[in-house]
């Protein structure tokens, strides 16, 4: 057996799994306010709060309709996304003409209400989320023990990261969306519907942070906050990423989560922080980001 | 970020009445400056002082970030930090002073022995404001290097690391907060015992009008012009020769140092600092404040103090919980309809800005 600098494999694996994990969350979030900005110009500061609501729609389904984990993870997106197109054709579609920083205050809104309403009908104490039956259980590859549920995860997630990517780069109506975000005026005079495509821009965007949600509620307990502090941590991944590179943020989004694992391991005292250090480190370097384009 | 530059300007038009004369008479301003602190003056006398007296904590810490917001056109998200990292300075020189013990660096043994008793309040306030600054040039010096929604989103994430550094350093307290406690230096100026509710009070209000004219006192000034300059048409100063980085964080630093003046007072208001004071939602709430009374306006950010406070001291005793929810749906609500604020509209009314 080796010993690194004094930690045990087990430990220094067990936290590089944990931290990929964080970091397929971290990935999936920063990606959907990274589409969201792209098109609407609006930074979805409700994300997290959504994120929380699909955890929580997960949870409701299993205990009040005996929905289970893979009918959730396809009904929780969808009925968040509804919710994004009630949001957005109800209330961000009036900002569009203003400054971004309405779009963020607004989001800010609704996110206190939204996590507000679920704390008083739920309580800040978590509600536990069982693991599906067929992902119980875990391999034991020697050096560490890998729990299914955490290896489909990370699989899962990199699955719809790499999926997003391509319907935005490789396909025709990702060349719509990446054409409206360069000039919104000019793609709608082709006779193309700008406005819904903001609307379902919105509902995508909002439909993944809830899918992330689903994904997360076996891992972490479903709990109304625990949406309000990622938020802020997924915030400083896009500064640090940029928001320019969907490639970027997906990759931005898992490599933080490692170093931030490793930090556990090493430096634990400074687990919390390493992300906003690196942010500090990154806008002395490179302020427009690692992938973003020079302001 | 042509684009970007555009939209602000935009903003600044809508949210402040710039189309009317900046200069010429300001005698409005000083007949509403009397009206408010007739107001103050007399309120004690109906109101419990104690409240007041944190409502104009708050007060003077939304005027504080509304000169960043309304003035420079920059959305801080993280005043929590300034206010809630003067309020720790505040409570632990007030009740346990400074005191060093001999200590060993690199192998060199420092025999400093220093031990002051706590110190009386207007000076804990001083370094209070002090230490408020500090961070905010060094969390200015980082954020200012992004503009528009990213420097926002900067301070907001700089804020955080704060508070997570106020959850696990050990002088703060931790979960628990630094009381004031028994043994807390509380007379100011040698003769204000801040243990009766009314001195408190005068104390409070003379801290508030103090920060409240030096603020205006900068915005008028050939400073606080280049400021709105920067405002409207950042490029546009630039040409003009001017250093914007170095307005800006001068600005923000102005803007940190008196939203630890606050944050330093209120410590003896409420006798805590707590970490809620440095948590997100109290980021949120200051913003909430400014907006609600009117971005950019002079008189706004006290108003919006004022409702805020009221609502959440009359909320608290009927439904705590929907606290949060409320404060959501006034943000929804002033964003989608209600842009100006308060004494925004006002002013638009009777054609003067205030």
């Amino acid at each position: 057996m080796f010993e690194l600098l004094g930690v045990s494999p087990q430990a220094l694996f067990g936290q590089l799994l944990l931290g990929l994990i964080n970091g397929a969350f971290y990935a999936m979030l920063s990606l959907g306010l990274a589409v969201i900005f792209g098109m609407l110009n609006v930074v979805n500061f409700a994300h997290g709060a959504l994120y929380m609501t699909g955890a929580f729609v997960a949870w409701l389904l299993l205990e009040y309709a005996g929905v289970g984990y893979w009918a959730a993870l396809l009904l929780s997106p969808l009925a968040v996304a509804l919710l994004g197109i009630v949001i957005e054709r109800s209330m961000l579609r009036w900002l569009y003409k203003l400054d971004h920083l309405y779009g963020l205050l607004l989001t800010f809104g609704l996110a206190l209400v939204i996590q507000g309403l679920f704390r008083n009908e739920y309580g800040s104490s978590g509600q536990a989320y069982q693991i599906p039956e067929l992902l119980q259980g875990g391999q034991n590859l020697g050096f560490m023990f890998l729990p299914n549920y955490r290896a489909w995860v990370v699989v899962a997630s990199l699955a719809v990261c790499l999926g997003t990517w391509y319907v935005i780069e490789r396909t025709k109506l990702g060349s719509y969306l990446r054409a409206a975000t360069e000039n919104p005026a000019l793609v709608q005079t082709f006779g193309i519907n700008v406005p819904r495509m903001l609307t379902l821009t919105y509902a995508a965007g909002v439909g993944l942070a809830a899918l992330a949600g689903v994904m997360a509620a076996p891992i972490y307990n479903v709990s109304p906050q625990m949406g309000g502090d990622l938020i802020i941590i997924v915030f400083a991944v896009v500064v640090i990423g940029g928001m320019g590179s969907i490639l970027g943020s997906v990759v931005t989004g898992f490599g933080l989560g490692l170093v931030e694992g490793l930090t556990k391991v090493f430096f634990p005292e400074a687990s919390n922080t390493v992300i906003f250090v690196i942010m500090a480190i990154v806008l002395l370097i490179k302020p427009a980001g690692l992938f973003g384009r020079a302001a | 970020m042509a684009i970007a530059d555009t939209k602000v300007a935009e903003v600044s038009l809508e949210a402040t009445p710039t189309a009317l004369p900046e200069h010429g008479s300001l005698r409005h301003h000083y007949a509403a400056f009397a009206v408010m602190v007739a107001l103050f003056v007399a309120a004690p006398y109906g109101v419990y002082p104690v409240f007041l007296a944190k409502l104009l904590c708050f007060a003077l810490f939304a005027c504080a970030f509304n000169l960043l917001i309304g003035f420079v056109g920059l959305l801080s998200f993280g005043h929590a930090a300034f206010w809630g990292a003067a309020a720790y300075a505040s409570a632990h020189f007030a009740s346990k002073g400074l005191t060093v013990t001999p200590f060993t660096v690199l192998g060199l043994s420092i025999p400093i022995n220093i031990a002051i008793p706590p110190f009386p309040p207007e000076l804990a306030i001083v370094i209070a404001v002090i230490v408020a600054a500090v961070f905010g040039y060094v969390i200015g010096k980082f954020a200012i290097r992004r503009q528009g929604i990213y420097f926002a989103m900067i301070t907001l994430a700089f804020a955080q690391m704060v508070f997570f550094f106020a959850l696990q350093a050990k002088f703060t307290g931790g979960e628990d907060g630094l009381q004031l406690g028994p043994n807390a230096n509380r007379t100011a100026l040698g003769v204000l015992d801040l243990r009766s509710n009314m001195a408190l009070y005068w104390f409070v209000l003379g801290v508030f009008l103090i920060g409240f004219l030096f603020i205006y006192r900068v915005v008028h000034s050939p400073f606080g012009q280049v400021l709105k300059a920067i405002r409207e048409n950042e490029q546009r100063a630039v040409s003009l020769g001017y250093h914007v980085d170095r307005y800006k964080l001068m600005a923000f630093v102005i803007s940190a140092a008196l939203a630890g003046l606050a944050g330093g007072t209120k410590v003896f208001v409420t006798g805590s600092a707590a970490l809620g004071d440095v948590n997100w939602p109290m980021s949120g709430e200051v913003v909430l404040m400014a907006l609600l009374g009117g971005m950019g306006t002079i008189f706004g950010p006290v108003a919006g103090a004022v409702v805020l406070v009221a609502i959440e001291e009359l909320l608290a005793e009927r439904a705590g919980a929907w606290v949060s929810v409320i404060q959501g749906g006034i943000f929804v609500l002033c964003v989608l309809a209600f842009r100006r604020g308060i004494v925004g509209e006002i002013a638009r009314l009777i054609r003067k800005p205030l």
